[in-house]
Parts: structure tokens; sequence; C-alpha cells
């Protein structure tokens, strides 16, 4: 595991002073002020992906109500840049942890599966700005989503087999040359206080 | 081949063609000799008039007329066969790169024809080489290029593009004066030769040439960041060579150089890259805008394309500024607009149209660089030669191994040795830098000939030695190589998911990156410019939906065209389907399943019973590769394409809502169709009218476990043959077999088969029945 330099770690608890209004902890509405949020389709699992348990690194479950600093950053550490000189073994273990953090937004019912319905949510909520959709259509190409990952999962299925869901090794499998650990990061590390928005 | 019509009248381009350049051709007429067989009718008029001796000549010989597009034709013609030949020959085409066979070829030609005494025509004149050969392969690049990684990496091409260039120009000029004055004695040739056109001919030499990089490129498959990195370097390096070029020219006319003239010279290089790029926006913006209305004049979409593009290209070249960078912009803007609006034949036209004249072009250049070395003129100077070739590649790999050094401060992914390596030895110099020397005025330039030489030399060198060696270089490196990626919808979805995620997190942070800039683009692409410049419904399209409408037609074709027995088109092979998916309904069935039920079993049945009706069909190869486009191996007769198409058009109709399988092993973004009949893959075939309820569709019962020969398929076909008004009737007949129970359709079913074919978008405003017709014997 990489540590979060001490400046990006002065960087993060500014903006967190700024985002809580100088409070404590942070709570949803809090994150409901940001403006440039609005636009995105996902807001809300992003948003929900900062008060779930599991990605507090402390083996938890379940939602809480309100954050403090530590958690924060140990959110915002899911999207540091690989260092430098990684062996393999970092690397993939680098990829889990991302691909966990991905997974756990997915699986919003929290029973280590993303079933169809909650696939079937994920492709809805990503078409929701696009304005004419047609629910049948984020229904097709979650289908026709989910019916991959069978097949590259599980291969063979007799006609009356049901495919529970997506496990997280079914997860890591299908996204395996997704090159995730290079595309999931944010460069926060030239940040200053300047550069903030509002 | 009459010398004296080329020697005596100084007609420069004797080989172009085109309308503007007609006038040429005309001239030429005028100076070529009249005698008794050249030329007009009216000499034979003459004498069917005057001379009524003479007899009517029956056979007459007139080869002065035709000279000129009969010659164009001719070098064509030998360049289309070279490639032929290549290929015919098994093991050639792996040793040796096409682009060294093509200068031997070159090579050659140009040995015969001095062999027999005439003059080698200039055939690389500089004219003829930027305005008719370097556009279609600049266009073929520049709208085919993968956007995503060019923009990723935009920041390291640059800085190889403009910083390497003009380390290597100033490097290699300096040098090369510095040897001069210095190494050899006061009275010989060299020594007159200044630092101004030194430097000049640094800047010509430096530049790392596009065609010779995509044809050698091309053929060794490597990994998609280096493939981008070393080509897009050189396209980009264009303007920083067109500012060299103009001002080291300017300089050596005028003779002095003043402090504002190279700050000005620095304020060029902006204009002429914006400027180049501004121009291509602009007639990028003009084709979107167009190909919004042609939605009833399909047959001349690709024209528009080809037209906007050159002309982008010509007006950049009115005002100096750079003509590739305009070119390349113009193609990439247009693109993914013109591709929403212009109809599936038109997409496919444009596509083999832009790879037969960029694959036709390229080979030209190569063999005509081979004809023109054995032209001449000459001067051959073992130190200038010798000196110039170790000092390009000295600076090449200097200037990329410190370049890296800095640019990996900056990159996530760094570039490793082995990257450096490859980028290092890709700088290949080409037609480009034989051209801009060919245009030297040699009044100025004295020394022209040496340079002319040392030039095709470092042209040879790189060609030959690295273009022949950087294969067997990358497999003994182990240079990663480029991965036959199938796109699958998941990856899709998630790339989708990570850039809204990422833009979130970036706005949580409170850091406006490059996500946030990017989005905002997107936002702000979606709210106006797609409505502006594609037409209808399609401006709507979210692009996952528009990406999976993409990969239903494609599997739709292909299940239809492997009907021959061929692998299926998915990589893993699988028996999952969709009811492997769907939940168990615990008590009702699920109205909403519009998707039919197909196992592998079921598939192959299916299969076969379109095998013994329809005839063969073709199998494709799938490569965007302009060295291994199709093969056609069977050719049917015309009519049985007819025939065909009016089939497959039923039978794509009803295996459009299969969804059985979804991964397209298959890396080019646009879809491969091949096939002539694939009229009914037209999106506009799909806009059916949904008036009937009793839309014929696939169903499999597999609860009954009866013979597995499915004839609801038949017997679909059988009703389709009655109730659809538009078709001309199937010529098919269904084999007599016993009715099989249906399941009872359900009534949604019908009404989501019609949601369903709504989904698909549609670019025309209207079903093009007339384009169909039209194809009709």
């Amino acid at each position: 595991m990489q540590c979060i330099s001490f400046e990006q770690i002065g960087v993060l608890h500014k903006r967190f002073k700024q985002l809580s209004h100088n409070e404590e902890t942070l709570r949803r509405d809090h994150f409901n002020e940001i403006d440039d949020l609005a636009f995105n389709p996902i807001r809300a699992q992003i948003i929900e992906a900062f008060f779930d348990r599991r990605n507090f690194h402390q083996n938890g479950e379940g939602k809480v109500q309100e954050i403090g600093f530590e958690e924060f950053v140990v959110v915002m550490s899911h999207f540091r840049p690989p260092s430098a000189h990684m062996t393999e073994e970092q690397r993939g273990k680098t990829r889990r942890e991302k691909l966990r953090f991905l997974f756990n937004m997915h699986d919003t019912d929290n029973d280590g599966i993303i079933t169809l319905e909650e696939y079937r949510h994920v492709v809805e909520e990503l078409l929701s700005r696009s304005g004419t959709l047609e629910k049948e259509t984020a229904k097709c190409i979650a289908d026709a989503a989910m019916l991959e990952v069978a097949s590259i999962s599980v291969g063979h299925m007799e006609p009356d087999e049901f495919y529970e869901g997506i496990t997280f090794e079914h997860f890591l499998k299908l996204l395996e040359r997704f090159e995730i650990e290079s595309r999931m990061i944010i460069r926060f590390l030239n940040m200053d206080t300047t550069t903030l928005c509002k | 081949l009459s010398a004296t019509t080329c020697a005596g009248s100084g007609c420069l381009p004797v080989f172009l063609e085109g309308s503007v350049f007609t006038v040429a051709v005309a001239s030429s007429d005028q100076h070529s000799p009249i005698t008794a067989h050249s030329g007009s009718h009216k000499a034979t008029d003459h004498g069917s008039h005057n001379n009524t001796g003479k007899a009517f000549p029956v056979l007459d010989l007139n080869y002065e007329n035709v000279r000129v597009p009969f010659e164009i034709s001719l070098w064509v013609l030998l360049a289309s066969l070279m490639k032929l030949g290549f290929h015919l020959v098994p093991h050639l085409s792996n040793i040796v790169p096409e682009s060294c066979l093509l200068i031997v070829v070159g090579l050659l030609v140009g040995g015969i024809i001095r062999g027999t005494g005439e003059t080698v025509p200039p055939v690389l004149d500089s004219k003829l080489f930027f305005y008719i050969l370097l556009p279609p392969i600049i266009l073929d690049a520049g709208y085919f290029l993968p956007i995503r990684p060019f923009m990723e990496n935009l920041g390291t091409i640059l800085i190889f593009a403009v910083v390497g260039t003009l380390w290597n120009a100033f490097f290699v000029g300096g040098l090369l004066y510095g040897v001069c004055q210095i190494g050899t004695e006061s009275s010989s040739i060299l020594s007159r030769i200044g630092l101004l056109q030194c430097l000049l001919f640094g800047s010509i030499i430096s530049a790392v040439d596009p065609v010779a990089v995509l044809a050698v490129f091309e053929e060794i498959h490597i990994n998609e960041l280096l493939h981008i990195l070393v080509f897009g370097e050189s396209l980009l390096n264009d303007a920083v060579t067109v500012v060299l070029y103009h001002l080291f020219e300017e300089f050596s006319g005028i003779g002095s150089v003043t402090l504002l003239k190279g700050f000005l010279g620095v304020i060029s290089f902006f204009v002429v890259a914006l400027g180049g790029v501004l121009v291509g926006v602009l007639y990028g913006i003009l084709a979107a805008f167009t190909s919004r209305f042609t939605s009833h004049t399909r047959v001349i979409e690709p024209l528009f394309v080809f037209l906007y593009s050159y002309m982008a290209y010509l007006s950049a070249e009115i005002f100096h500024l750079s003509g590739i960078m305009a070119l390349i912009a113009c193609g990439a803007v247009m693109r993914p607009y013109v591709e929403a609006n212009i109809s599936h034949k038109s997409h496919t036209t444009i596509k083999y149209f832009l790879k037969m004249w960029s694959s036709v072009s390229e080979t030209l250049i190569f063999i005509f660089l081979g004809v023109a070395t054995v032209a001449g003129p000459h001067d051959w100077n073992w130190t200038f030669v010798t000196v110039t070739v170790i000092l390009c590649l000295v600076a090449r790999v200097i200037g990329v191994v410190g370049l890296t050094f800095i640019i990996n401060k900056f990159r996530i992914v760094k570039l490793t040795t082995k990257d450096q390596f490859i980028i290092a030895y890709g700088g290949l110099r080409g037609a480009i830098a034989f051209s801009l020397g060919f245009l030297l005025n040699k009044e100025h330039f004295p020394e022209r000939e040496i340079f002319l030489t040392a030039i095709i030399t470092v042209i040879f060198f790189t060609v030959f030695v690295q273009g022949m060696t950087i294969k067997p270089l990358v497999e003994l490196l182990a240079v990663k190589k480029k991965q036959e990626a199938k796109r699958s919808i998941n990856e899709e979805i998630h790339t989708q998911f990570l850039d809204h995620l990422l833009t979130g997190i970036e706005d949580i942070c409170g850091h406006y990156g490059h996500h946030h800039w990017k989005d905002k683009l997107n936002r702000f692409n979606k709210k106006y410019v797609k409505k502006c410049l594609i037409a209808g419904e399609r401006s709507k399209e979210p692009q996952l939906i528009a990406f999976y409408h993409k990969m239903e037609m494609k599997q739709a074709i292909q299940l239809v065209e492997s009907g021959g027995g061929i692998k299926m088109p998915s990589a893993v092979p699988s028996t999952v389907s969709m009811q492997n998916i769907q939940p168990r309904p615990s008590t009702k069935p699920a109205p909403e399943r519009a998707i039919p039920q197909l196992s592998k079993n079921k598939e192959e049945e299916i299969r076969k019973i379109l095998r013994t009706n329809l005839q063969r069909t073709r199998q494709r190869l799938r490569s965007y590769n302009r060295h291994t486009l199709v093969a056609d191996p069977y050719e049917d007769g015309l009519s049985d394409l007819f025939l065909k198409k009016q089939k497959m058009f039923q039978i794509e109709k009803k295996l459009k809502e299969m969804n059985t399988y979804l991964t397209v092993p298959a890396p080019p973004p646009d879809s491969p169709t091949m096939c002539r009949a694939r009229l009914a893959s037209d999106p506009q075939a799909y806009s059916i009218k949904p008036a009937s309820n009793k839309v014929p569709m696939i169903q499999v019962d597999l609860a009954s476990p009866q013979s597995p020969d499915s004839v609801n398929l038949l017997d679909e076909f059988g009703q389709a043959n009655q109730q659809e008004e538009e078709e001309q009737g199937l010529m098919m007949k269904p084999p007599s077999r016993p009715r099989e129970a249906k399941k009872p359709s359900e009534e949604d079913e019908a009404k989501d088969q019609q949601r369903l074919m709504r989904c698909l978008s549609d670019p025309g405003p209207s079903a093009d029945e007339d384009e169909d017709g039209a194809f009709l014997p």
C-alpha cells in the first residue's frame, strides 16, 4: 500500500474543511451542495461510495451517515496513481483494490454479487442524463452485458441453470484487460488551493 | 515516349491528372511535333478532303493524344501489379517490408528507362507529390485516427514532434556546418556551404515521415501506445518542418538574420500550426453540416467527405499553413458527425476509397523514390553523406532519450527503455524530405545536388536498414504487440462509468483536471453541436446506445453470413444464453421478455436450415490494415447476390433480435462490411413499419424436445411471404414438415418487438426503398 504524501493530505484537509463548512464531519447534504456534481449521471452512487463502510478498509459493512476526515482520505486513496516502481504483486493488489471499489459501487445491496437488477440500474443511471431513454434499451444493454459476463466466466451452462450474478472474481476476470490501475486515477499531486473551485 | 515533349517545352507536371491540370495536357499537345501520326484529327481530315488519292486510314496510330493519361495509368497499374506480386510470393513479405521492395522496383524501372536511352521523367515532382500523392495518405490517417489514445498522449506527442524535430534540425545542421568548415580543405565544395544552408538541410532531413512510418509500422503490429506516439509525431512535426523550411529558405535568400526575424519565426510556428488546425476544423464542421442534408442523395455522400477534406488541405496550403494538420483536423472533427448521418453503404465506400487511394499513393511514392534515385541529379560526396547519416542517427537517439527523461516526470504510464528504443528506431525518413529537397531553388542552393544525394541516402538507409530490421528487433526485445481486443459491451459500460466517476471525484476534490474539461466538452457537444450537425433522432442518441446498436448489427450480420458453417462469432464458445440470466420467475412469466431464447444447438439447426435454402454466403476477413484488406474468396454471380439479398433481408430482420453473443472480435472501431449485397444492413432498412402486429419472430420451443428442426422459423417465413407487402417475395420453399406446437405467443411480445425495433436508430427520415429497388434486376 502506498501512502499519500503529507502535501496531498494537507490539500485534502483544506478541501474537507471547505466542503464541511469547517465542521468535523461530512454528511450527504454537504456533497449535494457541490454544483458541478449536478450534471453527473451517477452522482448518487458516487456520493454513496463515500458513506459505504466497505470502502473504509476496516472490513466493515453497511452505510454510515457521516464521515470524518480519515474516512474521506481513505476513500480518496483509491484514486492515487501507481508509484513508479511497482512489482507485479503490488500492481495486482492495486488493481484488486480499485476494482473492489467499483464492485462495491455496483453491488448496492451488499450481498457480494451484482445481480441483473443491480446491473440494469447501473446502465439506467448511466443513460439517465441523455434525455430520450427507453427502459427497454437499458435492459437490452444490461442483459447483453450480463450474458457476456456469464459467457466469459462460466462458459458452459445447461439450459436450466441459472447465473446468479457477477461475483467479485468474475468481475476481476471481466475487466482484467481494462488496465484499471492506470486509468482510475486522479492527479491531485499538483493541486494547490488556488486552483480549487469555489 | 516522346522525350522531346518533356525536355523541350519545360512543362512541369506532365503526369498530373485531374480537371485542374488538363490545361497542361492541352498545352503539351500543342508542343508536340505535328507528324503524320501525331495528334490531330485535323491532319486526317485534311488528308481525306484534299488528297483523294490517299487511302482512308483504317488503322491509325495516335499515341500523342492519350500519352499523358496512358502513362499515368501505366504507372498506377504497375504499382498495383507490384502490390499483387509481393503477396503472391510466399515468404517475401515477411522478411522484407513492402516499402523496400517497391523502391527496388522503382530502381529497376528507372534503370530500364535510362537503359533505353530516354530521360527519366521527373516523377517525384513536388507539385505532384504534395497535391496528389500525399493527401490521400494523410486523410486516411486522419479520418481513422484513434482519437482516445491520441488525445491521452497528446502532450508526449507534441513534445516529440516540436521539441524533438527542432533539436534534430539544429543538431544536424549545426554539426554538419562545423564538419564542413573544419574537416575539409577550404577549397573544397563543402566549405562553401553556409550555416543557413546547413540548417535548412537539417530541418529537411530531421522530419520523421508519416508515409514511411505507416508503411513499416503497419506490418509489425506494435502496441497501440508506441504506434500512436511515433505516428502522431510524424504527423504533427509537419508544422515545425514547414516553418523551419520557409524560415531558413528566406534567410538564405536575404542573407541576414536578425533577432526580430527569429522571434517572428516562433510566432509563425504557432500561426502555421494553429491556423492549419483551424482551417481543418472549419471545413470539418462544414462537411458535417452538409452531411446532415444528404438523406435523399446518398450516392454522393462520400464525395463530400473527400472534397471538403481536400479543400481544407489546399486552403491551408494557400496561406502557407500546415496542410497536413488541416487535413488531420478536418478528418478527425467531421468523422463522428458524418458517420452518424450517412448511410452504411456510404460509410463503407468512404472507408474503401480512402484505403484504396492511400494504398496506391503509398506504392507510387516508393516506386517514384526509386525512379528518382536513378534520375539524379547526383553529387556524391563521401564526407557529407556519411556524416549526415551518422548525425541523423545520433541526434535521434539523444533526442528521444533526453525528451523521454523529461516526459516521464509527467506521465503516469512511463515509457520504458524498450519503448524509447522503438521510438528512436522508428524515426524513418521518407519521400517528404526528398520532395522538400527537390523544391530547393538552384540559384540559392548551388549544392542542391549534394543535398539531394544525402537525403536519398538517409532515406534508403532508414527504410532499408531500419525498416527491415525493426520486425526482428521487435520480436527480440519482446515488445508488447497489439492486442486483438474484442470490443465488449462491459468494457464500454465501464469506460463510460469510469469517466463519470473520475469527473465526479475531481469535482469533489475541487480539482479542475482534464476529466472535468473533457466532461464539459462532451456536454457542450451533446447540447449544441450534435443538434446542429446530426440529422434527426440520432442527435440524441447516447454513445452507449450507439455502440450497442452497432454491435447488434455486427452480430446479426455475422450470424447471417456465417451460415456457411464457419465458426461462431464469439471468441468464447459457450452455451450460455439469455435464459440462464433471466431471473427465474416465481409465479408469472416475464411479460417483458422481448428477447427470444436460443441455445447453441438450436442455432446450429437454424443455421443448417438456412444453409440448405440459401446460397453460400461469404466469410469476411476482419482487418482495417490496408495491406490485408479483404480477400473475396467466393465470388458468386450477380443474380445470386440479388437473390441472397432478398433472403438475407428477411432473415436479418428476424435475427437482429437475437442477442446471444455480443463479444465482437474486431479491433477497428468501424463496422467492416464487405458484402455488396449488404443493402439490407442499411440502418434505414430497420425502420420497418410497425403497423403489422404479427411481426414474424423466431420462437424456439425448448420445452418440447421434439425434432430439433425448428419449423417455426420456416413457418414464419411462409407467413411473412404473404404478409410483407414491401417484399418482392421470397424464392425460398420451406420443406414440408409437420407443424410444431408453438409456444403461445405472449401478447406483449409483438409490442416489445416493435419497441425493440424503434430502439434501432435510423439516420434517414424514411425508409429508402428506392435504394433497394434500384438494384433489383
